[in-house]
């Protein structure tokens, strides 16, 4: 596993909040030269540590007013396949996130809809109709906020 | 106020956000300045909110995700309020959710392994004030996280 330095976890920081500046912007605020910034972000994407990047885009501002997190269970367990199941919630456009959980439920799902009326389309034509879909619990997401982990 | 070209931009920008402008420009059938103004103008507008590195939490040692899900005393005016200030003193809490339903709160946790997670859990997340109930959701394996809008 990689070891951080207090440098290292700054830049993480940062370009968690913002990807899009360079080694040369970077450095400058951290004190550091433009090659010895580049060679750290080199590391930590070589070590594993930066997966990639990603976009922020404003749901609702592009028509998506709606975003549930789902609970749900399957329904008999043996008579379909984990890998089916994954794969054809998977294959579900407005489904963002499936994940695999130990608990009151055996996947969570992140689901985005243009409204109320699109989730309950969604939910009950695309995802009850899978087969081996049991119960399903939806909270609807009121607020969000991401943080920087534990990064010192 | 998109446009289809907009909605081409965007979509191929957000599968794959680190690839030369010259190659994106060119799947969504622009040029890279029309790109390049499209994308300016969508910040602008706060369409587009910006970029960000996706951190791999496992290669740091965090072996362990959960996503702890509360339902808060709402008899108490702050409830909200009070709990999300004191979970946001955990470094170890990635992300906040609050809910219309029957869950009023989620944390995504992070440990290094179960004995952490049962640190925390017990010196941390326990004492988190106007608690009525918590269960746990332990992530086993990530199957879909794109996180993408379906445009």
């Amino acid at each position: 596993m990689i070891e951080l330095d207090d440098i290292d976890r700054q830049i993480l920081r940062a370009l968690a909040r913002d990807a899009g500046q360079s080694a040369g912007a970077l450095g400058r605020d951290l004190g550091l030269s433009q090659p010895a910034t580049w060679r750290r972000i080199r590391r930590l994407t070589d070590a594993g540590v930066i997966r990639g990047k990603r976009v922020r885009l404003n749901a609702e501002r592009l028509g998506f007013g709606v975003t549930v997190f789902l609970g749900v269970k399957l329904a008999r367990k043996g008579q379909v396949t984990l890998e089916d199941f994954e794969r054809a919630m998977s294959a579900i456009p407005e489904v963002q996130t499936v994940e695999h959980v130990l608990g009151v439920y055996d996947f969570r799902l992140r689901v985005v809809a243009r409204d109320l009326a699109d989730f309950e389309r969604v939910l009950r034509r695309r995802i009850m109709a899978l087969p081996g879909a049991g119960e399903v619990e939806a909270n609807v997401l009121l607020s969000e906020e991401r943080r920087p982990g534990p990064l010192g | 106020m998109l446009d289809d070209t907009d909605r081409r931009i965007l979509r191929q920008y957000q599968a794959e956000p680190g690839a030369p402008v010259a190659d994106l420009a060119a799947r969504a059938g622009v040029t890279p300045s029309t790109w390049g103004r499209r994308l300016e103008r969508m910040e602008r507008a706060g369409v587009i909110e910006g970029l960000e590195a996706v951190i791999d939490w496992r290669a740091l040692g965090y072996e362990i995700t959960v996503s702890l899900r509360f339902t808060l005393d709402k008899t108490v005016p702050r409830a909200f309020e009070d709990f999300l200030e004191a979970a946001r003193a955990i470094p170890e809490v990635l992300e906040l959710q609050t809910f219309v339903g029957r869950v009023d709160v989620r944390l995504l946790l992070l440990a290094r392994d179960m004995g952490h997670y049962q640190r925390l859990y017990r010196e941390k997340i326990l004492t988190l004030p106007h608690i009525v109930d918590i269960d746990a959701l332990m992530h086993i394996a990530q199957i879909k996280n794109e996180d993408r809008l379906p445009l």
